[in-house]
């Protein structure tokens, strides 16, 4: 089996809750994790703030051509699409928004599902937008982990059933505890 | 200048490779050493638009109807982008521009210029700032098409709110409206400004640097440039300015890990502004 080699996280702007909660739950990530949250352009990058807030953690808001370096946690700046290149590096485009958004969680998945199949995980935030979906089931596809957040409270909608169907239908869904459980057991956490 | 080695060497498997090597083969636009994962995401809208099922395909048809390489083209080379964009680069420019002998001629390069939003950007802050009138602005692009709507200067006026904000943020002294006639959903930029801006065909890839200017502003082209053609460019550019000459580059974009970082200076870190000495 290929080695795990790099997580990748998406979500919309509400998402950004779960991913603290993520992050506070995940204890010492031994990879490197790339994270797409949807924010406002021209403001300060509010996930680098809150996951800053977290101690213990490396955080840095992305350069082009940043070379991915466990344990660092790496987020997308406002305004720019994320990929994931072959050399394990991260570079930025300005190309035209995807699903209304840049950065857009596709971008970010479908490159990383290009560039190391196998050996990526993805976790979709449950959120109010699509943007996500089709990159997920390109992981998945190209032999990777792919993970969605369900939500029970259903204040956002779970992944859009119609987009499960046609893009990913083995997408595993599970609620924020048992999907920190899992990346545990995958061994994204020394602990795990 | 010597050309780059490509990076992205055809594997024997790599549908990627042998397609950008049929495209420098056949037309000589050379996207050898682009970043792959752009290219393979434009190179997929690319296919939706023509039809077809993969790149060997698209290779095949290209070649076959030269006159649709244009319109492959159009997937391949800068995309447009919002005038001001990042407003703190343009307020950090405002006080580059003011601290120039007023008595030089100015100089200005804007290359792989796209459809012009980035140009006239800089034309309006040289403008406001006074020095518009002795200022000598290139714009340059490899792209033919992109260069003749770059002249044209009209842009739709959906994205003008977007513009506008820009702007307010940038430190401009006027409002946009004054730099532009409007009417049936375009926005026509002034005549004015185009009097100082001469645009041409240019490519950072297989080109060499033809002027000495005082500002390069190249934002967001390096993104696309796998390392090695970003030392190639960056070569052209650092050619290109006269000492005491200055870069402007994206904001994430930098010169840390290049050749090119211990000989120009950081004047403003969080605009990306550098300065040769």
């Amino acid at each position: 089996m290929i080695p795990i080699e790099v997580l990748v996280i998406g979500g919309s702007a509400n998402a950004l809750d779960a991913l603290v909660e993520m992050f506070r739950q995940l204890p010492e990530p031994s990879l490197p994790i790339a994270v797409v949250i949807h924010l406002r352009t021209n403001e300060p990058n509010v996930v680098v703030e809150k996951l800053q807030s977290l101690r213990g953690r490396r955080v840095l808001e992305i350069e082009d051509k940043q070379p991915l370096e466990a344990p660092a946690i790496y987020v997308a700046p406002p305004n720019y699409h994320v990929l994931l290149e072959r050399d394990r590096t991260l570079a930025l485009s300005v190309d035209p928004p995807v699903n209304s958004s840049r950065p857009s969680i596709d971008v970010l998945f479908e490159s990383a599902a290009d560039a190391l199949g196998p050996a990526v995980v993805g976790v979709l935030l449950a959120g109010v937008a699509d943007d996500g979906v089709y990159g997920l089931a390109r992981i998945q596809e190209a032999g990777g982990i792919a993970l969605a957040q369900a939500t029970g409270s259903g204040r956002y909608r779970p992944l859009p059933s119609n987009g499960v169907a046609r893009f990913g239908p083995r997408i595993r869904e599970l609620p924020l505890r048992q999907l920190v459980a899992e990346l545990a057991r995958l061994g994204v956490t020394p602990e795990g | 200048l010597s050309s780059a080695t490509p990076a992205l060497l055809p594997k024997r498997d790599d549908d990627l490779g042998t397609f950008v090597h049929a495209i420098y083969r056949a037309y000589r636009y050379d996207f050898r050493n682009y970043t792959e994962g752009s290219m393979r995401r434009r190179l997929r809208n690319a296919l939706t638009y023509f039809q077809e099922p993969n790149l060997d395909r698209l290779r095949i048809r290209v070649l076959e109807e030269p006159q649709r390489f244009t319109e492959l083209l159009r997937f391949l080379t800068t995309p447009t982008t919002d005038m001001f964009r990042d407003p703190i680069y343009f307020r950090a420019l405002r006080q580059v521009i003011r601290q120039l002998d007023p008595r030089d001629t100015l100089k200005v390069w804007i290359p792989c210029c796209g459809t012009g939003e980035e140009v006239y950007s800089l034309a309006i802050l040289l403008f406001e700032e006074g020095v518009l009138d002795r200022t000598l602005m290139y714009a340059t692009d490899p792209n033919a098409e992109s260069l003749r709507a770059a002249e044209a200067g009209v842009y739709t006026t959906d994205r003008l709110v977007a513009f506008k904000a820009n702007y307010e943020l940038s430190g401009g002294q006027s409002s946009l409206t004054d730099y532009y006639s409007a009417g049936y959903g375009n926005a026509v930029l002034d005549r004015e400004l185009k009097r100082a801006i001469v645009f041409f065909d240019h490519s950072m890839v297989s080109d060499d640097a033809f002027a000495m200017v005082q500002l390069v502003s190249c934002r967001n082209v390096l993104l696309y440039f796998a390392r090695e053609l970003q030392e190639r460019a960056l070569a052209v550019l650092s050619d290109s300015l006269m000492p005491s000459g200055y870069l402007g580059l994206g904001l994430k974009e930098s010169l840390r890990s290049t050749t090119f970082e211990s000989q120009f200076v950081e004047i403003d870190r969080d605009a990306r502004l550098y300065q040769k000495p």
